[in-house]
């Protein structure tokens, strides 16, 4: 650093008092009493706090608030823990629990909803007590991501609605922003976001928007032990979710939140041209050996499975029932006017013979679109123009409502599909949640399936999202932008809409004598035990028509500096090689869809097998991304440089850009992460 | 009792109404903050006062910490927006003098041969325009480039342009004093 830094930095230094003691007693304890109203336990602390300058008189008596240090502070608030628990656990109960592979990490339950108002009034009530925090209630209404109660006044309502319209074209816009790779983007979007949170509730009150962001995820899977464990079974995975949901943090300027990071999902977010199948095959898997590019000691196995194209004049008719979140969280620029947009972009892909139908769910359900044919697309138009939202969430009530609308419009050989478009809120109505998820199989087993598309950030709750999907064989989607939206409407409509392949399982069994360790990168919420494999009642992942699923095992081969773990003294002898220099056997079971028998597809895994293709390299920098993003604990001295490298090396036709936009989050993730 | 949990955990926990978790955060960064405040004002009495806000507002935004960001950076953000806040409603009420203009206040707070040290302190900062000074604020606080351009939005090569922008101008005022 030059000398005049220096110079400032001394002078910084002499020149910083510390803080006053009374006065941070202060204001940690207003911190504590505004904490304790906002969570409506106000009663329980009783706290006296003196505000404003009149209370520096108190300086002189410093050395009896020295007394009262921190640890008395402390010792206060113990009390009001017990409170806030009493007050928390209901909530948590409230939040769904969902079953089967999928573990809900929730990061602590803010109020549902329906309880927004109470909490707001006391709020402001407490807001309102103090001159100061006035003061501080309008700065946070200007500048703030926080869910703010305040009641403004005419103007600052007007001015908020001016923001919200503002923000609107921005929202749309924000793809082109980074597809130019335009480092200094976060920045304005951190703002938008910030304001797109404040909107103005139903005409006085500015209600907050709780953060009750919930991610299905699970500890990352363990390095395994071949001669403990041959056998890994997983069910396939071809939701994008994951992807979305890190690239909306990373374009605000943000990391994203560990759990929120699914590999698989991250990986099977791209298309991939794997060999195509041939005959009438559903699919085909494609496995390749390579050398890992985080770790000379061991080897990737990477198992490509691309699914069969429809032609798309040949698809069967479609009937596709949107049931559509109108509650008031929805009003938000990002979610029902781009879920509209999206809509629109649709439309136009369906041919006349499809037909839609509307459903839309707030507080109490209702068809808003009877069963139209694509072609009357004004009709279809004219039911979304009128689509608003105000209310409050009811879900399983119009999830109902939707699949008789389904059952209804459904005819031999047509594909019916209920797509359910949310902010992920369930909170209201969900009586019983295994009812519900009971409901979905049900009805997916009659052979209507349901995806599910989320919106918006702030209360997404992904792990419903998922558990919906999974349990409707349907995808999970997370649609942040107009271009996201194109990808999984439009260019992936047959895909995502026409399944060729149900309850896809895979079942990889590992040869002791060739290979010490292995690992499944990615795929922790869809393990299977070893048995479910073979038991075609167990629900797995479907593929839909043109999809692509990745898989990689890092594996490291005996006698590999890399082995992790060290032989046994008392255990089993190694095992005797028989000759084979197989690493593994791939197993792969699924069903023809309407089919109850599942077929069998299985291969042996040979050293150095496959071609080393763009796709394969593509697909494991975009792993090593989410590895890094995860932490990185398998990943060594390998980092963003690395996995930039890999990837822009990768990159191939890219005819949508996307492998480009994913370099450009990596560089985003790099300047962020230190 | 919560001094070995991280300040993400801790955050998250009060985000879902933990109110332990929260004092525990509060305090264990309240002389930090204090500092930066002061950094970012110029002058002790401002420097409270934007604590005070700071406090009073943290309650209602640390319910939206995602865990995107460390907690310190995130915390440095909403310090950094409250001082522009507290500079813009102090622009309103037609105050021209702002934090480091009341030389005379601080000289009377502080001890003597710290006013020294002030004196050309507050001309410095004085002369510098805001968003200098509050990379200044941010960098002095031992924070990397990149760090500050994470709390300021800006990228870090911006932040470096302003941290020679500002060597610049010491060095200008250096040489006016000297020469």
């Amino acid at each position: 650093m030059a000398e005049e830094l220096d110079d400032l930095k001394r002078a910084f230094e002499a020149a910083t008092p510390a803080p006053d003691e009374a006065r941070k007693r202060e204001n940690i304890a207003l911190a504590q009493k505004n904490f304790a109203d906002l969570q409506g336990s106000r009663d329980a602390a009783r706290l006296t706090v003196r505000k404003g300058r009149m209370s520096r008189l108190l300086d002189g008596v410093k050395p009896m608030f020295h007394a009262l240090s921190t640890k008395g502070a402390l010792t206060v608030t113990t009390a009001i823990v017990a409170v806030g628990l009493l007050v928390i656990l209901p909530k948590d109960a409230m939040k769904l629990p969902v079953g089967g592979d999928v573990l809900t990490q929730s990061e602590g339950a803010a109020p549902p909803a329906v309880e927004q108002p109470k909490v707001a009034d006391d709020a402001s009530g407490g807001a309102t007590g103090a001159t100061s925090s006035i003061v501080a209630a309008e700065s946070l209404a200007e500048m703030s991501p926080a869910p703010v109660p305040v009641a403004p006044s005419a103007d600052a309502l007007s001015r908020q609605r001016s923001e919200d319209l503002a923000t609107q074209a921005p929202a749309a816009e924000e793809s082109e922003a980074f597809a130019d790779g335009d480092m200094a983007a976060p920045a304005p979007s951190v703002a938008m976001r910030e304001k797109r949170l404040v909107a103005p509730g139903d005409g006085m009150i500015v209600l907050p928007e709780s953060d009750t962001e919930a991610f299905a995820n699970a500890e990352t899977s363990p390095l395994k032990v071949t001669a403990e464990e041959p056998v890994s079974t997983f069910s396939i995975d071809v939701d994008t979710a994951s992807y979305a949901v890190v690239r909306s943090s990373l374009m605000v300027g943000a990391m994203p939140p560990r759990e929120a990071v699914r590999v698989e999902e991250m990986v099977n977010y791209f298309p991939y041209a794997y060999p195509a199948p041939e005959g009438d095959d559903p699919f085909r898997p494609t496995v390749t050996v390579m050398d890992t590019p985080w770790n000379p000691g061991t080897q990737l196995v990477h198992i490509g499975i691309q699914g069969t194209l429809l032609p798309v004049a040949d698809r069967p008719p479609l009937n596709l029932v949107f049931l559509i979140d109108t509650s008031g969280s929805m009003q938000d620029a990002n979610k029902l006017p781009l879920l509209k947009q999206s809509f629109r972009l649709m439309l136009s892909e369906l041919r006349p013979e499809d037909e839609v139908s509307i459903v839309t769910y707030a507080g109490s359900a209702g068809q808003v679109l009877e069963p139209t044919r694509a072609a009357e697309r004004s009709t279809i138009l004219a039911a979304l123009d009128r689509l608003e939202a105000g209310g409050s969430t009811a879900g399983q009530e119009g999830l109902q409502q939707a699949y008789a609308v389904a059952e209804g419009m459904a005819g031999d050989g047509e594909v019916t599909r209920v797509i359910l478009a949310t902010d992920g809120d369930f909170n209201v109505g969900l009586s019983d949640p295994e009812a519900l998820k009971d409901f979905i199989e049900e009805k997916r087993e009659a052979g209507t399936y349901l995806s599910v598309l989320g919106f918006g950030r702030g209360n997404l709750d992904d792990a419903t999202m998922q558990a919906l999907a999974q349990n409707g064989n349907g995808t999970a989607a997370y649609i942040d932008t107009l271009s996201e939206a194109r990808k999984v409407l439009v260019d992936q409509l047959t895909g995502a809409l026409f399944p060729i392949a149900n309850d896809v399982k895979i079942q990889v069994e590992f040869n002791p004598a060739e290979i010490a360790e292995y690992r499944l990168i990615g795929y922790e919420t869809r393990a299977l035990n070893r048995e479910d494999f073979n038991n075609d009642r167990v629900d797995a992942g479907d593929i839909g028509a043109g999809h692509t699923v990745t898989a990689l095992y890092e594996v490291t081969p005996v006698g590999s500096e890399a082995v992790r773990n060290g032989p046994l003294r008392y255990g089993e002898a190694a095992a005797v090689s028989d000759g084979s220099d197989e690493l593994g056997f791939f197993k792969l079971r699924y069903k023809r869809p309407g089919e109850a028998q599942s077929t069998l597809i299985e291969e042996p895994i040979l050293a150095g097998q496959g071609e080393v293709s763009d796709d394969a390299r593509f697909s494991v920098a975009i792993a090593g991304f989410g590895q890094l993003l995860r932490g990185g604990e398998y990943l060594g001295s390998w980092g963003w440089g690395d996995a930039i490298a890999l990837a822009n090396g990768a990159r191939g036709a890219d005819p949508y850009g996307y492998r480009a936009e994913a370099v450009t989050l990596m560089r985003l993730a790099e300047t962020m992460d230190r | 009792m919560r001094m070995d949990t991280s300040d993400e955990t801790l955050a998250r926990e009060a985000a879902g109404g933990d109110a332990a978790a929260f004092s525990a955060l509060v305090t264990r960064h309240y002389d930090r903050l204090f500092r930066l405040c002061f950094r970012l004002t110029g002058v002790r009495t401002e420097a409270e006062d934007l604590c005070q806000d700071i406090c009073a507002a943290l309650p209602a935004k640390v319910r939206a910490f995602r865990g995107e960001a460390r907690f310190t950076t995130w915390l440095w953000r909403v310090a950094v927006n409250a001082a522009n806040d507290r500079r813009r409603r102090a622009a309103t009420r037609a105050r021209t003098a702002d934090g480091w203009g009341d030389v005379e206040d601080a000289r009377r707070a502080e001890a003597a041969e710290a006013a020294a040290a002030m004196d050309w302190l507050a001309r410095a900062m004085r002369a510098l325009p805001d968003e200098l000074r509050d990379t200044v604020a941010l960098v002095m606080d031992e924070m990397t480039h990149a760090e500050a351009g994470e709390i300021l939005g800006v990228s870090e090569g911006t932040v470096s342009w302003r941290m020679s922008e500002v060597k610049k101008r010491l060095r200008a005022m250096k040489e006016a004093v000297d020469g």
